[in-house]
């Protein structure tokens, strides 16, 4: 197989445009990690009920950047209610019953969807405005895709704004560093983890909607890409946003190489890419070392 | 009532074994009370590590899973007499946790699940690609052990009632062994462990390797029960390996009770017979499953067994 | 120590009791009656082949309610027993344990994977059950696999890329690129491909392997486009071929590459919808359209429809129907209801029930049977059943199946 170097250039900038769906999967996670100490095992749920929504939205509306606004409010309300009835009782009974919860919800969402949207799930498309194959001098790519690429870089940006430059960013970031501390200083931590655990989720259904137009939107969608949000996390390290977004990046390029290279063993490498990181150095890229039990 | 249950408690693998031999006359069918007692063993060897050291493994059915593909191996592509093959299995998912075990303790808490969730995957994946020796996707056909011969006696192993027995036998033991495992001074030192494993070391006892040494034993009891379900089912399916069964074992544990000796079984049995229950019902038997399985992480964090037990030992 | 009062403590037990007697009774809802013909049909009514799957329970419920209408045998009825398999092998393994031992069928007909139909027929054939498996696997018929009670209804892989092949190789080119399912499926479909394109000097320009079940394609798409085929076959099935065409589509690759793929399912051109799908061509084992050409098959799809509320029948479905129709056909022919008779019966059937003759190779079990080409629709659709166009038939030939040696047989006859 011939390896020209425009080949190799449309192969990575398929690996960004992955990276950047991988990247706000992980972004939702790593920020519930960091600031709650919990593991989202309805992560994949999330982003499964982004996409069915997104595309009711879009049926009742017909316009995609209403979609694009509504869907992220919705699945966060979702995930307020969860945290404050479902999650939140399990603080201080240690790490394991949140994650055991969340799992146990996955099923629930996964079955809930099945009941309102059908089994068989629902055709979806690329909005017309998006939609065609760009020339990029070296093949073509999808124009969706390099809008998926626009809409994270915009997301992270938005994201890092709020925390790095307002207030209340500074309160999350606060209490993500010490919780008892926070509480001290008459900041309503609860709250705080709310709002936090719902921007997660809302995050998770955004990215849900953004990929609906690129893949068959079925109740079983989000199963696969848990474990590839997990695999993100892990490598960029729990609790860190520029690490999720690298790690992003960094594993949906791995994924694009090894898939010219040995596409059997794509969804292998980034497995082992996992445990690498796992062994040698757990806290990841940016993690914070000790986050344990 | 309070003596009854002393009685119990120091006798439990007779109890639990008194219980198992009437078993098959209360459930409707025997496939059922067979992926009970399979499943149930599967937890047991996971409570093993989860509840008694309280490490959160999400790769065990990797160790389920060698068990059965090697015993089937063995039997298929080597010949072998049913009986060897499950020493093979067996053996071999030893090994598997082994070194699983070795590289997945060097991490902890949360990363030690991630890590074990990794490995599994990886084991998944190289038993998935070794098609000609597994089947692959397709699963690994061909098992046939129609009748076991024992000295004189002939045992029709196609029976469901007498294949019941014959798997309970194994059972028996492995449980009989858990038992003296956690009875034992090794078995406080896991406890220990769990509750504080600083502390574990800071009073002498090497962590490391205990940690290790209880994932191999956890790692033999589930590859016996992926060993005898081979069996049962004459095929190894490849979602013997897969993380979703981790799971279930993580969910039949904290169904049945986490930390105590009979709670996977109960787990186990709770979690198949609701399954099989709701199917007939609904389709939507996920969603029950899931919401039950909710309302016990929220309300009933001991499990079934668990809070029957902490309610009992109240009672004075 | 506890001052309950002595009728607590012993309602108590008598509730206890009564919880355990009644426990198995739930279980024996599903029970069926005696002195009927009882057929287990396990297959995925829950998972990624639901809507496949109840179809095909559709379908073979319509199959019995005719038998049993005519008359039954000898007044003896047929009684359908439907499970979930849950698209699991181990469960489908299990499901058809209960179904033997304790519900007590006479015979097996379903599932809807190659694992869990291989899996239903290491339990059956153990215990000497007839199983008439209706859906895709090259597997089920090799020696290795194969018993006197393993029969198979439904198409397999080989075949159906064969014929494809057949009809798309010398009209669009001989340069072709694979894009493979990674499991034995997919395999045995470039396998039936190549062996097909061997006749028209076909070249494999590259075989690429994707996960099963993967969501995202566009890591293999940027090499394909490189490669400019003649044609790209997407070798994989249900909702992978939906996410392939759809990504395929978006890179553009539909134009100056013609698509096809081996299997077309009903039921993912409706779910996939039309972009998606514009201008692939692939093979089924039955397209309600083709009624107009074959008189069975305006038979079966009037009869579907009167059940139905004027639905039509899937391909899966209609296999649903064949498969009990056809062991029915033969507890007749045999006049007995045990499997190794209704067995030896079943081997001398010749058969049309909704698409044209078809009859079980002797050495194999496999159904000889057309092949239909179809190409998806997007313009001119009559309604919203209306998406396929049939293309061509391929007329049953024993011919386009692999040999019985080559499927380790040592007996042909």
């Amino acid at each position: 197989m011939e390896i020209t170097p425009s080949l190799l250039a449309l192969q990575l900038v398929t690996g960004i445009a992955l990276g950047a769906v991988y990247a706000l999967l992980a972004i939702g996670l790593s920020l519930i990690f960091g600031m709650l100490t919990v593991v989202n095992f309805a992560h994949g749920a999330f982003f499964m009920v982004g996409a069915f929504v997104g595309l009711y939205f879009l049926g009742l509306t017909g316009n995609f950047w209403f979609s694009l606004v509504l869907t992220p409010l919705v699945v966060g309300a979702i995930g307020l209610v969860t945290e404050r009835f479902l999650v939140r009782p399990l603080y201080g009974r240690g790490i394991d019953y949140p994650l055991l919860l969340t799992f146990g919800l996955s099923w629930v969402l996964i079955e809930a969807m099945r009941v309102m949207f059908g089994i068989e799930g629902i055709p979806s498309s690329t909005p017309p405005e998006l939609r065609g194959a760009v020339d990029l001098g070296f093949g073509y790519f999808p124009k969706y895709r390099l809008f998926l690429i626009l809409a994270t870089a915009v997301i992270v940006l938005a994201l890092w704004l709020f925390l790095e430059k307002t207030r209340y960013g500074l309160i999350v970031r606060a209490g993500s560093r010490d919780g008892e501390i926070c509480k001290v200083l008459g900041i309503d931590i609860a709250r705080v983890w709310l709002v936090v655990f719902g921007i997660g989720t809302g995050i998770a259904g955004l990215s849900g909607v953004l990929a609906a137009p690129t893949r068959a939107v079925n109740p079983e969608m989000g199963i696969h890409v848990l474990a590839e949000s997990f695999v993100v996390t892990v490598v960029g390290g729990m609790g860190s946003l520029p690490g999720a977004v690298l790690a992003g990046l960094l594993v949906g390029i791995v994924f694009s190489l090894t898939s010219l290279f040995a596409p059997d063993l794509a969804e292998l490498s980034i497995f082992v890419l996992m445990a690498v990181v796992l062994l040698i150095r757990p806290q990841g890229f940016f993690g914070k070392k000790g986050l344990l039990s | 009532m309070r003596d009854l249950f002393a009685l119990v408690k120091r006798h439990r693998v007779a109890a639990v074994l008194l219980f198992l031999l009437v078993f098959p006359l209360l459930m409707p069918y025997h496939a059922l009370a067979i992926n009970i007692l399979l499943f149930g063993l599967f937890a047991v060897g996971f409570n093993l590590l989860f509840g008694y050291t309280g490490l959160l493994s999400f790769g065990h059915a990797a160790f389920l899973g060698v068990g059965s593909y090697l015993t089937g191996i063995a039997l298929v592509h080597g010949g072998w007499p049913w009986w060897l093959a499950m020493v093979a299995g067996v053996a071999a998912a030893g090994v598997a946790g082994l070194v699983i075990g070795f590289l997945a303790i060097r991490t902890r808490g949360i990363y030690f699940s991630m890590v074990t969730l990794a490995l599994g995957q990886i084991v998944y994946y190289a038993f998935y690609k070794a098609e000609r020796w597994t089947g692959g996707e397709n699963g690994l056909r061909g098992i046939q052990v129609p009748e076991i011969h024992l000295g004189p006696w002939v045992l029709d192993f196609i029976n469901p009632v007498t294949k019941y027995y014959v798997i309970l036998a194994f059972v028996a033991v492995a449980l009989w062994f858990v038992s003296r495992i956690l009875a034992s001074p090794f078995g406080a030192v896991i406890e220990a462990v769990r509750e504080n494993d600083r502390r574990a070391a800071a009073c002498g006892y090497d962590v490391a390797r205990t940690k290790l040494l209880v994932f191999v034993l956890s790692a033999l009891i589930c590859g016996l029960a992926g060993a005898l379900r081979a069996l049962h089912l004459s095929i190894v399916p490849i979602d013997s390996l897969h993380y979703l069964l981790s799971g279930q074992a993580v969910m039949m544990c904290l169904l049945g009770g986490m930390g105590t000796f009979f709670g996977p079984f109960v787990g186990a049995a709770v979690f198949l017979t609701l399954e099989d229950v709701a199917t007939v019902f609904t389709k939507h038997w996920m969603a029950i499953v899931g919401a039950v399985f909710m309302v016990f992480v929220l309300f009933f964090p001991s499990g079934m067994w668990g809070t029957l037990v902490k309610r009992l030992e109240r009672v004075r | 120590m506890s001052q309950k009062p002595a009728n607590l403590r012993r309602r108590r037990i008598v509730m206890a009791g009564t919880a355990m007697a009644t426990a198995p009774a739930l279980f024996n809802i599903a029970r069926a009656q005696a002195g009927t013909i009882k057929i287990g049909f396990p297959v995925p009514l829950t998972g990624a082949f639901s809507a496949e799957a109840q179809d095909q329970v559709r379908a073979a419920e319509l199959a019995v309610k005719e038998w049993n209408a005519a008359g039954g045998h000898k007044g003896q009825m047929c009684e359908l027993l439907v499970r979930d398999d849950k698209l699991n092998p181990g469960e489908a393994a299990t499901r058809t344990l209960e179904l033997i031992e304790k519900d007590k069928v006479n015979f097996v007909v379903g599932s809807l994977s190659a694992a869990t139909q291989l899996s239903i027929n290491a339990v059956t054939r153990e215990r000497k059950v007839l199983f008439n498996s209706i859906s895709q696997s090259d597997a089920i018929n090799e020696a290795k696999d194969w018993s006197l009670y393993t029969f198979h209804e439904a198409l397999n892989p080989h075949l159906t890329a064969g014929a494809v092949g057949r009809y798309a190789f010398p009209k669009f080119g001989k340069r072709v690129v694979y894009l493979t399912a990674d499991y034995a499926y997919g395999h045995e479909m470039v396998r039936g491909f190549q062996r097909a394109g061997q006749a028209f000097g076909v070249q494999t320009l590259a075989d690429i392997r994707h996960p099963l079940g993967a969501a995202d394609y566009s890591a293999f798409l940027p090499r394909i486009q490189a490669l400019k085929p003649d044609i790209l076959v997407l070798c994989n099935f249900g909702r992978d071929l939906v996410n392939s065409a759809k990504q395929a589509t978006d890179f553009g690759l539909k134009q100056g590459t013609k698509i096809i793929a081996p299997v077309l399912l009903f039921t993912s051109r409706l779910a996939g919808g039309a972009d998606a799908f514009e201008g692939i061509l692939g093979g089924t084992s039955y397209y309600w359209g083709m009624e107009d050409k074959i008189p069975s098959a305006k038979k079966f799809n009037d009869a579907f429809r009167k059940a139905y509320n004027g639905a039509v029948p899937s391909d899966y479905g209609a296999l649903g129907y064949a498969g009990i129709k056809s062991v029915l056909q033969a507890v007749k022919d045999a006049d007995a209801t045990d499997s190794t008779r209704v067995s030896i019966a079943l081997r001398q059937l010749k058969y049309d029930w909704y698409k044209g003759p078809q009859f079980y190779r002797k050495c194999d079990h496999q159904s000889v049977q057309s092949v239909v080409i179809v190409e998806s629709k997007s313009k001119g659709m009559k309604d919203k059943n209306d998406v396929f166009n049939v293309l061509a038939i391929e007329a049953a030939d024993e011919k386009n199946l692999r040999s019985c040696e080559e499927m380790g047989h040592k007996v042909t006859t």
